[in-house]
C-alpha cells in the first residue's frame, strides 16, 4: 500500500514554499498582474527555481536536477494551488520536463528546465487527456508548419515541445514562432495560440510516448494543485463565516451552512488521500494508471464545488472582482478541463478496471 | 531488544507453554490474556503490557502463523470496542479485575443500554430512572436498538439519577446484570425482516452500588469514552480495492453484460471512484494512527461509508432489473452478525439505510465535524440550564 502521509522533509518543503508565497504572492499583486500584459511573476519563478531548486525535482541528479520525486513536486503544487501563483511550474517543471525525460535527445534542454533558467511548454492543448488524440503540425524537412491553440503558459516559454505529423517531438525556440495570448478563463494560467511558419525545430524524440507520459504526470499532480485550491476555499470560508455576523449571530453558527462546510471538509480530506495516492504511484511506478485516473476523476468536481461554495457562502463580497475567491473559481473550473475532464478519466477507468460500457 | 522482539519472544513462550493444537480454545485465550498478549496497550495484569497499540499486530501475526484460536472479535465487538475502554478508564481495580478477562475471552458477552425511544440523537435526555435504595440502585425504564441483548451477560447502562438538574448532569453509568429477573429482552424486527436488535425493558432491576462506573451524576462524561470508541470501531475497517459494497456490483456488471445501460454505467463509474477514494481516505487515517498522528478524518469516515453504501446498494437493486423486484427472504431471523455479503442486493439496500442512523445520525456527525473539526459556533442551546424534569417532551 502506498504511503499516503507527508514525510518530515515534505512538511519542511511545504513550510518553505508557503512562507515564500505568503511574502511574495498576495492576491492584490496576482490580480494586478493578471490584468497587465505580463500575467506571470518572473521574480517568484526565479526564487522557486533558482533559489530553492524546485524546478528540477523530477529530474535525476546526473541529468542536472534534484533527483526528488512526484511526492515532493505534489507538495509544491498544493501550495502553488492555494496561492494560485502565476508561475509555469506544472507546465514546465512537470509536463514539459516529463516529456523530455521520455525523449532520447532532450538532455541538453532538460538541464535548463531543471534549473528554471529555461521555461518549457508542451505544445499540446491543455484540455487534452492522457491517451487522447492531440494535434500535430506538419513537418517539412527540418521546418514546421501549422497552428496550435490552448497552449498553457506558452507566453513565457523559452522553448516549445511541438508534436509533428512525422511522429516526432520537436524542440522549437520561442523566437522562431508567433505566440498570441488567448483571453483565458483562468487569469493565472493563461493560454496562447502558437503559429509555426517554417519554424526550425530539432527532433528530440517520439511524440506519442512523450506526450502520453507528460500528460499522465500532469493529470496526476494536477490533483494536488486542485487540493490546494479546495483547501484554500474551505479554510477561507470557515474563517469568514466565524467572523461575519447577520441576525445577531456569526453566520457560521447556522446549521444549514455548518452542514455544507462539514460535507465539503469530508470531500477535501478525501481528495487529499486520492492526490497523495496519485503522487506516490507516479513516484513508485506502481498502479500508476488507476491511481492517476481515480485522482483526476475525483479531484475536479471537489475543487470546483469548493470554490463555488466559497463564492456562495461569502455572499455579495464573493461576487466582487477585488475578492480573491474568483481567482480560485476560475482556476478550479479551468483545472476541471485540464488534462482531461472527470468524465474522460472515468471513461479511461472503465477500461483499466474492466467495467465496460454497454 | 526492541519491544517488538520482546513481544515475539513472549508470544513464542505462550505458544510453547500452551500449544494450540493440544489446548482448549478457552484455556488458550485465558493463558494469552494472563501473558499480557490480549491487548498489549492495556496495563500489565489486565491482559496487556502497557505498550503502544500498534504493536498488537506483531502478536497477532505470530499467533495467526501458529494457528492459534482468536477471541472472535466481531462477535464481542461491543465489549471490546466500547465497554472495555470505559471500564479501563473509569472502573475500580475490583471492576477491572472482575470484568475485563471474561469480556476479552468472550466468555461473557456485553451489550449497550443507551438509546431510548424518547432519546435518540439527544441521548442525554434519557428517561430511564435509577433510584438509590439501600446499598444499591433500582432501575426502571426502556432501552432500544440493543444488539446482542439476548446473548449478553452484562450491559453498560446509563440512567437518570437526578431529574432536578440539567440533563447532562443527572446521569450515572452502571454495569447491569442481564440475568436480573427485572430485565426483559424482546426482539425488534426491522425493515429487512430480521431482528438484529432488541428492545430491553427494565422493571425494578437491582444494581449494587459497586457496579457504578465513575461518580454519581458523572455518567455523561463516562459515556463519551464509550461513544468515541464506537465511532472509531464503525469507521475503521480495512478494505482491499472493491472490498466494500462496490464489489458485488462490479462483479455483476462484469458477468452480466445484458444488464448494462449507459445511464447505469455513468453512475457505476462515479460510485466506483468514490468508493476507491473512501478506501484510500480510510487507509490514510490508519497510517496516521500507526504513525502516532491521529487525524480528525475518523469523524468523517462513517459519514462517507453510510452515503456510499446506500447509493451503491440502490444502484445494485436497479442494475438487477427484473430480479431487483424480488427479495431473498422476509423470515424473521436473529443474526449474530450483520452480514452484507451473504444476502441479495435488496437486503443490502434496506440494511444500509441504517448506516446513516446507527452510531450517530449523519446529521449529528456533520454538526460534530463542523463544531469540533472546523471550530464553527455551536447551535444556540435552550436546554442547557433547564432541569431534566422540565424539558419539552
Amino acid at each position: 500500500m502506498s504511503d499516503l502521509l507527508y514525510s518530515e522533509e515534505e512538511e519542511a518543503l511545504r513550510a518553505a514554499v508557503r512562507d515564500l508565497l505568503t511574502d511574495h504572492c498576495d492576491t492584490t499583486s496576482v490580480l494586478a498582474r493578471a490584468e497587465s500584459d505580463a500575467p506571470h511573476d518572473p521574480a517568484l519563478w526565479k526564487t522557486l527555481a533558482d533559489g530553492m531548486g524546485l524546478a528540477g525535482l523530477l529530474v535525476p541528479e546526473d541529468r542536472g536536477g534534484q533527483g526528488a520525486t512526484h511526492r515532493e513536486a505534489a507538495v509544491v503544487l498544493e501550495e502553488l494551488g492555494r496561492a494560485v501563483a502565476p508561475v509555469p511550474y506544472l507546465t514546465s517543471a512537470v509536463v514539459a520536463t516529463e516529456a523530455l525525460l521520455a525523449c532520447a535527445d532532450g538532455d541538453d534542454l532538460l538541464g535548463g528546465l531543471a534549473s528554471g533558467r529555461v521555461i518549457g511548454a508542451l505544445a499540446v492543448g491543455l484540455h487534452t487527456a492522457p491517451g487522447a488524440a492531440f494535434a500535430a503540425v506538419r513537418a517539412d524537412g527540418g521546418a514546421l508548419h501549422g497552428e496550435l491553440t490552448g497552449i498553457a503558459d506558452a507566453v513565457v516559454a523559452d522553448v516549445l515541445l511541438v508534436p509533428a505529423d512525422d511522429g516526432g517531438l520537436y524542440a522549437v525556440t520561442a523566437d522562431a514562432v508567433t505566440v498570441t495570448p488567448q483571453t483565458s478563463l483562468d487569469l493565472t494560467r493563461p493560454l496562447a495560440r502558437v503559429a509555426l511558419d517554417a519554424a526550425p525545430g530539432r527532433r528530440v524524440g517520439d511524440a506519442e510516448p512523450a506526450v502520453r507520459r507528460a500528460l499522465r504526470a500532469g493529470a496526476g499532480l494536477l490533483a494536488s494543485e486542485q487540493l490546494g485550491v479546495a483547501e484554500w476555499a474551505l479554510t477561507e470560508t470557515v474563517r469568514y463565516l466565524k467572523d461575519r455576523k447577520q441576525f445577531n449571530r456569526p453566520v457560521g453558527g447556522f446549521q444549514a451552512l455548518k452542514h455544507r462546510l462539514a460535507q465539503l471538509w469530508l470531500e477535501v480530506v478525501s481528495l487529499r488521500a486520492a492526490a497523495r495516492a496519485a503522487a506516490d504511484a507516479l513516484a513508485t511506478g506502481e498502479d500508476t494508471d488507476v491511481s492517476v485516473t481515480v485522482a483526476q476523476a475525483y479531484a475536479a468536481p471537489v475543487a470546483v464545488r469548493a470554490a463555488e461554495e466559497a463564492l456562495q457562502l461569502h455572499g455579495g463580497i464573493g461576487m466582487t472582482w477585488e475578492h480573491p475567491v474568483h481567482l480560485r473559481l476560475k482556476r478550479a473550473k479551468a483545472d476541471s478541463i485540464a488534462y482531461g475532464t472527470a468524465g474522460a478519466h472515468r471513461e479511461a477507468l472503465a477500461k483499466l478496471v474492466d467495467l465496460r460500457a454497454p | 531488544m526492541t519491544d517488538a522482539d520482546e513481544l515475539r519472544r513472549r508470544t513464542q513462550e505462550l505458544l510453547a507453554a500452551h500449544p494450540p493444537a493440544e489446548t482448549g480454545r478457552l484455556d488458550f485465550l485465558r493463558a494469552r490474556f494472563d501473558a499480557g498478549l490480549a491487548w498489549v496497550h492495556f496495563p500489565e495484569g489486565l491482559g496487556g503490557l502497557g505498550l503502544p497499540r500498534s504493536l498488537q499486530a506483531v502478536v497477532d501475526a505470530e499467533l495467526e502463523a501458529a494457528g492459534a484460536p482468536d477471541n472472535d472479535p466481531r462477535r464481542i465487538g461491543i465489549g471490546l470496542g466500547m465497554a472495555a475502554p470505559t471500564i479501563l478508564q473509569y472502573g475500580t481495580d475490583e471492576q477491572k479485575a472482575r470484568f475485563l478477562r471474561p469480556l476479552w475471552t468472550g466468555e461473557e458477552v456485553w451489550c449497550q443500554l443507551f438509546s431510548e425511544p424518547g432519546a435518540g440523537s439527544d441521548l442525554a435526555a434519557l428517561g430511564t430512572r435509577a433510584v438509590r435504595e439501600g446499598d444499591g440502585w433500582v432501575v426502571n425504564g426502556q432501552k432500544v436498538w440493543t444488539s446482542s441483548a439476548h446473548l449478553a451477560r452484562w450491559a453498560i447502562l446509563i440512567a437518570r439519577t437526578d431529574p432536578d438538574v440539567p440533563k447532562h448532569r443527572g446521569i450515572t453509568y452502571f454495569v447491569c446484570d442481564m440475568t436480573d429477573p427485572g430485565v426483559e429482552v424482546r426482539p425488534l424486527r426491522q425493515i429487512t425482516g430480521e431482528a438484529e436488535f432488541n428492545e430491553v425493558f427494565l422493571t425494578g432491576v437491582r444494581i449494587p452500588d459497586d457496579r457504578r462506573l465513575g461518580g454519581t451524576g458523572d455518567g455523561w462524561r463516562v459515556a463519551q469514552t464509550t461513544l468515541n470508541n464506537e465511532r472509531v470501531a464503525i469507521g475503521g475497517m480495512r478494505l482491499p480495492r472493491e472490498g466494500g459494497m462496490i464489489g458485488p456490483v462490479a462483479s455483476t456488471w462484469r458477468e452480466r453484460p445484458g444488464l448494462r445501460t449507459h445511464d447505469l454505467h455513468q453512475r457505476l463509474l462515479k460510485l466506483w471512484v468514490e468508493a476507491e477514494v473512501a478506501r484510500l481516505t480510510g487507509e490514510r487515517l490508519r497510517q496516521q494512527l500507526v504513525a502516532g498522528q491521529p487525524g480528525p478524518e475518523g469523524a468523517g469516515m462513517k459519514l462517507a461509508f453510510a452515503r456510499l453504501n446506500q447509493e451503491i446498494s440502490g444502484l445494485e437493486v436497479e442494475l438487477r432489473g427484473e430480479e431487483g423486484l424480488l427479495y431473498d427472504d422476509w423470515t424473521m431471523r436473529r443474526p449474530e452478525l450483520v452480514d452484507f455479503t451473504g444476502r441479495d442486493a435488496g437486503y443490502r439496500y434496506l440494511r444500509s439505510k441504517g448506516n446513516s442512523i446507527e452510531g450517530g445520525t449523519s446529521e449529528v456527525l456533520l454538526n460534530i465535524v463542523a463544531e469540533r473539526v472546523l471550530g464553527l459556533p455551536a447551535e444556540p442551546r435552550t436546554d442547557k440550564d433547564v432541569a431534566w424534569k422540565d424539558l419539552a417532551r
